[in-house]
């Protein structure tokens, strides 16, 4: 019984990581309506800025909320120059090939400056173990940081008119503009937005897994399928998912398929939602009367 | 009295497809004008040129200044709210949701509070149904939806692009009452579409006639509906 605890328990922090990715990628669909394939990439590439801002000597809460504000512009940036040309376009396929590839440049042009060799990024959290060693002190503070990002996030979406303008231009971009929204601001900042919280996720990710530049390709796919367990459209559901996927995972891992399978657990929960509920567990069901 | 709105010689074009030839008229402040015609005659198509939704020519003035070359989200800024085809309601977001969205670009949040009040009198059932995702209203409620959220952007003039479209008779003589209600005591000037042209005589105080992309006529509603030959050949009752 201890032993499926501890299971357990594994499982809920590595949850809180992919937690914190489906949460950004929820952010991103729930802004331009597009499922973001580079956004892992996004995220590890902030952390590298991260972590040579604290090369430099900066300390660590200063280069912290300086990368935010980098990775924010950075988003922004993205959006405007390659994202923008294809907004008019309703090719979804175009748009995917272009998130690959800069999924891909991302990669290589982190690998490039920064080398392939593993790098340890610090924690701002004690090093010990709490709860009589059960968790560390790295992975409560990790959830607290993700619960954290997830209600600023839900009170952004919820209360701010800014926030509805978002949602209203990602719904229906054409009524948006009859009601004086400048949707194509909207969606650079909805980019914005997905890069700043990337970059928190990544930050958060680094100290467990190490940063090198591959570091976030299998978390992006336990992270999907945290988004779409929990339902796409749905901040609170992405968040849910992603730590029943981190239990699922470890849980199937311990005592069914062994570790080296755990990855198909992440698809098999993405096929499996696809098929039987595409709206997710918590995901906003869109009726239409016609 | 000068025109708030005045359209000259506008062309529009979908692609390389020639749509508007060279359309002018005039819109009093405070008054309902109907353009009427038949399916394709470009009515829909005046409207989204108005808004700058489509690639448009010609000469737009709204309260003597130009809009013509302007963005959607400029024009409809400077006080001219579109009620679209097909109601374009945010159909995912909540009825109150919608109506806020409506007054977006306002900065005077005590008359927006005062306003929700206001379109909620003049539409029970949105009150009713405040908290409900827009996507799971009726037709009629989803028309009066539409029109709500025009109207929290208090514009000077309302564009309507049929608003009895695919609604039963009674439903219509609801939304037809309302926006002569609306009319007559906001002042709101209205530009009214329809295909049912004896209901947009009946509120409307002057009339557009449009057929294959030009004004074939025009005049008091009046005059209009009492002309024998103009309905026989364009209106069709």
């Amino acid at each position: 019984m201890e032993a499926f605890l501890q299971q357990v328990l594994t499982g809920l922090s590595t949850g809180g990581i992919y937690a914190s990715v489906a949460l950004a990628v929820v952010m991103i669909y729930k802004a331009t309506h597009h499922v973001n394939f580079a956004q892992g990439e996004m995220a590890m590439f902030s952390t590298y800025i991260a972590w040579q801002l604290m090369a430099w000597g900066l300390p660590y809460w200063g280069a912290f909320f300086l990368t935010i504000a980098i990775s924010f512009v950075g988003g922004v940036v993205i959006e405007r120059t390659i994202i923008r040309p294809f907004e008019r376009q309703d090719a979804v396929l175009a748009v995917v090939t272009v998130f690959i590839g800069i999924l891909l440049v991302l990669n290589s042009l982190a690998g490039w400056i920064w080398e392939y060799t593993i790098k340890v990024f610090p924690s701002p959290f004690p090093a010990g173990a709490v709860f009589g060693g059960l968790v560390s002190g790295h992975q409560l503070g990790l959830l607290g940081v993700t619960l954290a990002m997830l209600l600023l996030v839900y009170v952004f979406f919820r209360y701010t008119p800014l926030g509805l303008a978002m949602r209203a231009a990602a719904e229906n971009p054409e009524s948006s503009r009859l009601v004086g929204i400048r949707v194509s601001r909207m969606l650079a900042l909805g980019w914005g937005l997905a890069g700043a919280i990337g970059a928190v996720a990544g930050m958060m990710v680094a100290p467990i897994v190490f940063l090198e530049p591959n570091m976030m390709l299998s978390i992006l796919i336990y992270g999907f399928a945290g988004a779409l367990l929990g339902g796409i459209d749905n901040p609170w559901g992405a968040v849910t998912g992603g730590f029943a996927v981190g239990v699922l995972e470890n849980l199937m891992g311990a005592y069914v398929v062994g570790t080296d399978l755990k990855l198909t657990v992440a698809l098999a929960v993405i096929v499996g939602v696809l098929l039987i509920k595409p709206s997710g567990l918590f995901g906003r069901t869109v009726v239409k009367r016609v | 009295m000068s025109a708030l709105l005045e359209a000259f010689d506008v062309h529009a074009y979908y692609g390389s497809t020639h749509v508007l030839h060279g359309v002018s008229f005039a819109i009093a402040p405070g008054g309902i004008t109907a353009l009427l015609g038949a399916n394709g005659a470009g009515k829909t198509t005046t409207l989204r040129a108005l808004c700058g939704m489509v690639d448009t020519r010609g000469d737009i003035r709204f309260d003597g200044r130009p809009i013509g070359r302007r963005g959607t989200e400029d024009i409809v800024r400077c006080g001219i709210a579109h009620v679209p085809e097909g109601r374009g309601t945010f159909s995912g977001l909540t009825v109150e949701e919608n109506l806020r969205l409506g007054a977006y670009t306002r900065k005077d949040k005590a008359r927006v509070a005062e306003d929700l009040e206001r379109v909620f009198g003049y539409f029970p059932r949105l009150y009713e149904r405040r908290r409900q995702q827009a996507g799971t209203l009726s037709g009629g409620e989803q028309q009066m939806l539409a029109i709500a959220r025009a109207l929290m952007m208090r514009p000077r003039l309302l564009l309507l692009d049929e608003p009895s479209f695919g609604l039963a008779p009674l439903v219509v003589d609801v939304i037809f009452g309302i926006l002569r209600t609306i009319n007559r005591e906001q002042q709101v000037a209205m530009l009214l579409v329809e295909q049912n042209a004896a209901r947009a005589l009946d509120i409307a105080d002057h009339a557009y006639l449009l057929e294959t992309g030009r004004v074939v006529m025009s005049g008091t509603a009046g005059a209009i509906r009492s002309d024998e030959s103009i309905r026989r050949s364009y209106l069709g009752y």
